[in-house]
């Protein structure tokens, strides 16, 4: 498969911290890819950095042509960001999240999208008048996977979905995340800090370490071997 | 007796309505400005003035009649919102929003000072649409010039309406507002749509000087007064509320004019006091306003 994402010695800066210190991964078209890594190693600034919503250095090309300016641009170039603490516009119903995860589409089918994303979480439909923020943490998750889907993303970034979720709701988001994968060739890349559950739903995988990336290879590879999973995973 | 009394009565609730939907229009201005910047608008009402001698200039200078100057003065003034916006309003954006209400303080005495260089002092007439006539419905008389008020901005509200909830840029209009960071996320382009609120706003006040204009005459102060009874309807109402600031408005309008005409100390000179009035209770008793949802913060 070709290369969507390349990020080549990227670095990123808030004020005088740096939090990237020359990040190089690669994104396959139709590939899951995991970045781990403890708190502060730069798995949250290395989706932003890909998104514009921080400023940085270095170069990153989706699919051969390089992304520049804020995330305006980077979500007309087909990227969905979805951040951390879910990222819905609580205010707004759910049935208007979903309309705004259409946004830069000029085309005229949204409207049998909004069905077609409804399918995979049937609870959206009745309550397309209900406010988000009255949602469950769970449903706000599904929420904001739903409306990235709604622009037909090329690549989708997902960072810490896992967070302040029930275990068996992570497990049904991840499972909804390889089923579109499987069905529809969804790129993604996901950030998380629970790796064992990044890892069993991930092609391969990236571990940062203080803004570099410290380490790489399968997913399965890195599962099976115990002395990276207790010195970089901790678990 | 007690008929010709209730008749005088809702002939000022009519009235009362009529200025309400004109406090109503500059105050909706007013909240989305501050919905999406987080500032009050102190120039709000000077703008609205400007508009309205561009409106009389068009009328009496160049022998136009009121409804094309009408619909030109608003693109002029939606123009006006936006470059104020963009050129005066977004360099001091970031941080302090104290910075923003300086510039816009600043904006007030700056145009009402081009106002009075440029179209001198003197008070000046700008014809009603409506006429002067009355119409009598059961004993209640009904001036046009009220009854126009009242439907013009009535329309603008459900246009406005229609516009934010059936729309794609009223919803990023909206979702600009409510979530910045997020909304660049899916696309939209923030500082524009600012920008566009900016433009909404200043329509809205042209609509209500336009409206003004015909009834107290127009003078450079003549939108002064308006601002203060807005900015009540906006607290009123709740500031970040749009259909706190029309209901705050309308309320507003006849309550004033209610308490000018029955009750004798206040009479028609005193009603701004009034409205000051009314922004301190609301404040002291309810900050939040009658349609404002309390603010919430984690600490």
């Amino acid at each position: 498969m070709p290369t969507l994402l390349e990020l080549d010695d990227v670095e990123a800066r808030y004020g005088p911290v740096q939090a990237l210190r020359g990040v190089s991964l690669t994104v396959d078209e139709g590939e899951v890819v995991s970045v781990l890594g403890a708190n502060g190693a730069g798995k949250t600034t290395t989706l932003r950095a890909i998104s514009g919503t921080v400023t940085r250095g270095g170069v990153i090309e989706l699919a051969g042509k390089q992304l520049k300016g804020g995330p305006e641009a980077a979500a007309r170039a087909g990227v969905a960001h979805v951040p951390e603490g879910r990222g819905t516009f609580v205010e707004l119903t759910v049935t208007e999240n979903l309309r705004l995860g259409a946004y830069t589409r000029r085309d005229r089918q949204v409207r049998a999208d909004i069905k077609r994303v409804s399918e995979y979480f049937p609870w959206m439909v009745e309550r397309g008048g209900q406010r988000a923020g009255t949602l469950s943490g769970g449903e706000q998750q599904m929420l904001a996977l739903a409306r990235a889907l709604m622009g037909r993303p090329r690549l989708l970034l997902l960072d810490e979905p896992s967070l302040g979720l029930a275990p068996m709701i992570v497990k049904e988001f991840f499972r909804t995340v390889r089923h579109l994968n499987e069905s529809e060739g969804l790129t993604v890349l996901v950030v998380e800090q629970d790796a064992r559950i990044a890892l069993a739903s991930s092609s391969r995988a990236y571990v940062l370490e203080v803004g570099r990336v410290a380490l790489t290879g399968a997913s399965q590879q890195l599962q099976n071997d115990e002395s990276i999973r207790r010195s970089y995973l901790g678990y | 007796m007690l008929a010709a009394a209730f008749a005088d009565f809702m002939q000022q609730v009519v009235s009362g309505l009529a200025s309400g939907g004109i406090y109503a229009a500059l105050a909706l201005a007013l909240v989305i400005i501050h919905r999406s910047t987080g500032v009050i608008n102190f120039s709000q009402g000077e703008m609205a003035t400007l508009c309205t001698y561009i409106a009389w200039t068009l009328t009496v200078n160049h022998g136009w009649s009121y409804w094309p100057a009408f619909v030109v003065t608003l693109l002029f003034s939606f123009a006006f919102g936006v470059v104020t916006h963009r050129v005066v309003i977004r360099p001091v954006e970031r941080g302090n929003v104290l910075r923003v209400v300086i510039v816009t303080i600043g904006l007030l005495i700056a145009i009402n000072g081009f106002v009075i260089w440029h179209w001198s002092g003197e008070p000046q007439a700008l014809e009603s649409p409506f006429g002067t006539g009355t119409i009598d419905v059961g004993g209640v008389v009904i001036s046009w010039q009220d009854v126009g008020t009242i439907i013009v901005t009535i329309g603008i509200v459900v246009l406005l309406w229609l516009l934010f909830q059936f729309t794609k840029v009223g919803l990023a209009l909206r979702a600009a507002a409510v979530n910045p960071t997020e909304a660049r996320l899916v696309g939209v382009r923030v500082t524009w749509m600012l920008a566009l609120g900016w433009g909404l706003a200043a329509a809205l006040g042209a609509v209500a000087g336009m409206l003004t204009a015909p009834s107290v005459g127009l003078d450079p102060q003549m939108m002064q007064p308006i601002l203060i009874y807005a900015f009540a309807a906006a607290v009123l109402g709740g500031i970040d509320s749009p259909l706190g600031a029309v209901v705050g408005g309308l309320t507003l309008g006849v309550m004033l004019n209610l308490i000018g005409v029955y009750v004798d100390f206040v009479g028609a000179e005193l009603k701004l006091p009034v409205a000051l009035l009314v922004i301190l209770v609301v404040l002291l008793v309810r900050p939040s306003g009658i349609f404002g949802r309390p603010e919430v913060k984690r600490v």
